[in-house]
């Protein structure tokens, strides 16, 4: 058996190898390439991510990690002088097609960024400002409460959800901005390095948090801790700058296999911490 | 070398602390100048003017006699002004405002109107009152109306709320736009939700002080013709009009000496009502901030 120690966490294959069932596939780029302005963050990333699973991006600074995610919910196309070429696909659809609504793909894919970003609000109207935007008509006392539940932050803010969300900790943040993005109930989380900014603790509750909205969402990570990646992710996809500075994907596997036997040299460099 | 270097850093918080003292007793200087010039003033006027000041001096028409004289029509003339301009100039600047941050496409075109709003600001008031008296009293027909003054007046103070909202506008933080549109909102929701409730505060402050200049400007009023002896109320915006500032300009510029002292309670009357109007646009603006935590 083979067995590999990054940190404290010592990675192995599992007994059985689980039986390689078709996945669903719920997200997919082909051939993507992005530009900001001439500089290029992307080169054709081709990559189909599956439905109900953890999926990690890992990589050094700079190889387009956030550019990536924030492609899948059209956040870049804001940015005054990018381009994208190649697709991206959700549920098979090309969400660049120039019929669909950014704002239906963002309903159905949420994001949650690297610093917690309330807003200047009251906890409850964080929860219920997407139900609100998006003219959903449930019961809104009771959509905190399962969003907050859910977040694993109900416990904490019962007592005060008319306290603003800027009062809470940097932690407590980052649960309210993902309870606030479970309240539309999209499919996918988009979750751009949720923990930098936090502290050890908050980053297990975190992490905890995503094993199990897991059983419900498609949650796509990216960290630059190799050991967040190998405890909370189902596969993972390793990202580095190419030669014509724009990210490329090196390897994208099962979780396990890819941190104990990577197939590609410049992997195996970086997670071993030869390189980035 | 140890002891060079404590000498050194000896030297250098002494150094500091001169320094950090001079700075802290220098701009308390310019902070008690300013003040007390503004107490001389306020104490000389009050002196001259405050025994003036009584309810038949607001509730009478101007008159040729000083002791029946007050000053009624203009104090609701400014009124009048006052709400019109705000009416009009609020809206239009916070939404040149809002399409030239959130909507507008930054081009060269987008880039040479921004500069001029801002250098609109630095015109004469003189240049305003011409421009209202050839577009609005004469080629629209609106006469000299308090409808025409109050239009013209808000050209004026237009550029100085589209320059504070855009500021106020700008100071939203990114990371809220993003909040927000990532949680489905639509452009418009984005901005209505997110960016102006925690941009308002901003943007009623400089309106707050762009409405404080128009209560006391005189000259483009006077170039639209707005008159000097009005001797009824104004009922609508069609009608004529006189506002606080011009009656005590007319008062001063008599030669009787009680006339001057007319003018005087004019002016404590005139800070009043200044101080009543930032004070409602105060509390409005507190409120907002209170919702914004
Ligand atoms: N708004 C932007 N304008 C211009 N260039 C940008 C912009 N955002 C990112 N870039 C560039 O694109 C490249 C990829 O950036 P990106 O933020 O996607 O990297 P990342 O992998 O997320 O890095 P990190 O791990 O540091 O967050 C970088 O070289 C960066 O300088
Ligand atoms: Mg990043």
């Amino acid at each position: 058996m083979i067995g590999l120690q990054i940190g404290k966490t010592v990675f192995r294959a599992p007994e059985s190898e689980r039986p390689e069932a078709p996945e669903e596939i719920i997200l997919s780029t082909r051939n993507l390439s992005f530009w900001y302005g001439e500089k290029q963050a992307l080169d054709g990333i081709s990559m189909e991510i599956p439905v109900r699973q953890v999926t990690a991006i890992i990589g050094p600074s700079g190889c387009g990690k956030s550019t990536y995610l924030r492609c899948f919910n059209r956040m870049n196309e804001l940015i005054p002088g990018s381009n994208l070429d190649g697709s991206v696909e959700y549920r098979g659809r090309d969400i660049n097609d120039g019929r669909v609504d950014p704002v239906s793909i963002r309903r159905q894919i949420g994001m949650v960024f690297q610093k917690p970003n309330p807003f200047p609000k009251s906890i409850y109207d964080n929860i219920v400002f997407g139900a609100k935007v998006n003219g959903m008509s449930a019961d809104m006392d009771e959509l905190v409460e399962t969003s907050l539940r859910k977040a694993a932050l109900w416990d904490e803010v019962k007592n005060d959800l008319k306290q603003s969300g800027l009062a809470l900790s940097g932690g407590q943040q980052q649960r309210l901005c993902i309870a606030r993005a479970l309240a539309v109930e999209p499919e996918v989380i988009l979750m751009d390095e949720p923990c930098s900014a936090l502290d050890p603790i908050a980053t297990t509750r975190i992490e905890d948090l995503i094993r199990t909205l897991r059983e419900t969402y498609t949650i796509v990570i990216v960290t630059h801790n190799m050991q967040q990646a190998a405890r909370v992710s189902d596969k993972t996809a390793f990202f580095t700058v190419g030669e014509s500075g724009g990210g490329e994907l090196v390897e994208f596997d099962e979780t396990h296999r890819l941190f104990t036997t990577p197939s590609d040299p410049r992997t195996e460099a970086y997670i071993t911490g030869r390189f980035g | 070398m140890i002891t060079l270097g404590e000498t050194g850093t000896r030297f250098h918080t002494i150094y500091r602390r001169v320094v950090g003292r001079g700075f802290a007793t220098a701009t308390l200087t310019a902070t008690l100048l300013g003040v007390v010039m503004l107490a001389v003033l306020m104490f000389d006027v009050f002196r001259d003017g405050a025994h003036e000041v009584d309810g038949d001096f607001l509730t009478s028409y101007p008159s040729r006699f000083p002791e029946k004289s007050g000053l009624r029509s203009a104090l609701l003339g400014t009124a009048w002004m006052l709400g019109l301009t705000a009416a009009m100039a609020f809206p239009i600047g916070v939404g040149a405002a809002i399409y030239m941050e959130e909507y507008a496409p930054n081009n060269w075109l987008t880039r040479v109107i921004q500069i001029n709003i801002a250098n609109l600001a630095g015109v004469p008031s003189v240049v305003y009152g011409l421009l209202g008296l050839g577009v609005f009293v004469r080629a629209m027909e609106l006469g000299r109306s308090v409808l025409a003054g109050s239009m013209t007046m808000s050209l004026l103070i237009l550029p100085l709320i589209i320059v504070a909202s855009r500021e106020a506008i700008r100071a939203v933080p990114d990371s809220l736009r993003e909040a927000s549109l990532a949680l489905g909102a639509s452009r418009w929701q984005m901005v209505s939700r997110t960016v102006l409730p925690s941009a308002m505060p901003g943007i009623l402050t400089g309106t707050i002080l762009a409405l404080s200049r128009a209560i006391g400007e005189t000259a483009p009023l006077i170039t639209i013709g707005a008159l000097t002896y009005i001797a009824f109320d104004p009922q609508g915006p069609m009608d004529l009009f006189t506002v606080l500032p011009i009656q005590i300009f007319n008062w001063v510029s008599l030669p009787q000496k009680e006339f001057h002292s007319l003018a005087a309670g004019g002016i404590v009357v005139l800070l009043v009502v200044l101080l009543l109007s930032n004070s409602v646009a105060i509390l409005i603006r507190n409120r907002f901030e209170r919702r914004r935590y």
